[in-house]
């Protein structure tokens, strides 16, 4: 059987991106963001899951105007790195989990989350980065990834309280699957940033760190934080955060924490990163 | 009945919805075509031309040409779109929202090393009270 054992959650920043690709990372700006995943690198290795559920969202380059799924999952056999106007990142092709995908399409569907079915997908900053991030610079990924994403670009993106049910769903999808499969599920974005208008540049380290307080002890509570709340404290892109919730969602109410970090800045946003497992 | 916009009294902030996506519909279909490389080029080439394939308002138009990204955010462009037009022009996020805020690059870069822009004052127009405050 099935089972998901972690959750983990970080921001996904394209400049993080560019600085790993452009051999910058040993930068005194950007040492500080890596130091935080040192550790993340070496544990994920150990863990060596077989399938990751990666939760993102698309920044407006699969998904143009044309069709905005609010929850779509990548079923395909692999997704290549997208152009997002500046050349594709160089890292490896995304492999999926066409089976398991198509297994948790079905059965959350059938659990009321009607689910929107990508059969051929590119993949943006929102879902390498997060790879670069726990797995450095492999010629190819160690892990097969089902990609999850979610509308957080127009709004109204889902509801925290949506993205934590749709995590439970998800959940006991993954249980009733027959293969012995180590599964962990990512959630991605945030934390505090603002990335337009007169107020971008906006932080707010005192609410981002109370904020990840909760979402270890206290999910439910977090999960019923209205989308007006993230605007206002967290900046309009802090809204992402509501993607950490689908992750939470799918761990046990007690987790125990295996790695925290918080930093600020990554270009215009507090990076947050959270290694969560059961605590059994 | 309208919709309730609770985050209308943001300041500085203009929130994506369903009404700035459909004023921006076409001006962000075209930040969209510069994720070809044959499309930047031709956009490098001849931008008013290239822009004149879109039927985009002038005021969009004009918005593009100008590189006034508060202006084309608030004709209905979104960042993550209109990230491909400063991507074509090798602009970062940072180089672009520092743009928009009135600030120097030093400046913005440096209060971004220092904490960020803070959350007190930034919350509401002054002078307003919001629903969830009642």
């Amino acid at each position: 059987m099935a089972r998901i054992t972690a959750g983990v959650a970080t921001s996904h920043v394209p400049a993080i991106g560019a600085a790993i690709d452009n051999g910058r990372a040993g930068d005194p700006y950007w040492r500080p963001v890596f130091s935080g995943y040192e550790f993340s690198k070496q544990w994920l290795a150990a863990a060596k899951p077989d399938v990751v559920l990666l939760v993102y969202n698309d920044h407006a380059t699969a998904f143009s105007l044309d069709i905005v799924p609010t929850f779509a999952i990548g079923c395909a056999p692999d997704f290549p790195p997208a152009d997002e106007g500046w050349g594709p990142r160089p890292v490896p092709r995304v492999e999926g989990h066409p089976e398991l995908a198509a297994h948790v399409t079905q059965s959350v569907i059938q659990q009321d989350f009607d689910l929107t079915i990508i059969n051929k997908m590119d993949v943006d900053h929102g879902l390498t980065v997060p790879l670069s991030l726990m797995c450095g610079q492999p010629e190819r990924w160690p892990v097969r990834v089902i990609p999850l994403a979610v509308n957080v670009v127009l709004y109204p993106p889902p509801s925290g309280r949506r993205c934590y049910e749709l995590g439970k769903a998800i959940r006991r999808a993954v249980e009733s699957f027959d293969d012995d499969l180590d599964v962990q599920i990512w959630g991605t974005g945030g934390m505090s940033h603002q990335l337009q208008g007169p107020r971008a540049g906006l932080i707010n380290q005192e609410w981002d760190n109370r904020w990840l307080d909760r979402l270890i002890d206290d999910p439910e509570t977090v999960s019923r934080i209205p989308h007006i709340e993230y605007v206002r404290e967290a900046g309009s892109e802090g809204i992402e955060l509501v993607m950490w919730l689908v992750m939470r969602g799918a761990l046990d109410p007690r987790v125990r924490v295996t790695h925290r970090f918080y930093h600020v800045p990554a270009s215009n946003t507090a990076v947050g990163h959270l290694i969560l497992e059961n605590d059994g | 009945m309208a919709l309730d916009k609770p985050y209308a009294d943001i300041p500085g902030t203009v929130i994506f919805d369903a009404d700035q996506a459909r004023k921006g519909y076409h001006l962000n279909q075209f930040c969209m075509s510069l994720m070809k490389p044959e499309n930047r080029a031709r956009f490098k080439q001849d931008q008013r031309r290239y822009l004149d394939e879109w039927p985009m308002t002038d005021a969009q138009k004009q918005a593009v040409l100008a590189r006034d990204y508060n202006r084309m955010i608030e004709l209905g462009g979104n960042i993550y779109f209109l990230a491909k037009l400063f991507s074509t022009d090798g602009r970062s996020f940072q180089y672009t929202a520092a743009s928009m805020t009135g600030m120097t690059q030093e400046a913005y870069a440096q209060m971004m090393l220092s904490g960020g822009r803070s959350p007190e004052g930034m919350r509401r127009a002054a002078g307003q009270t919001s629903p969830e405050d009642r």
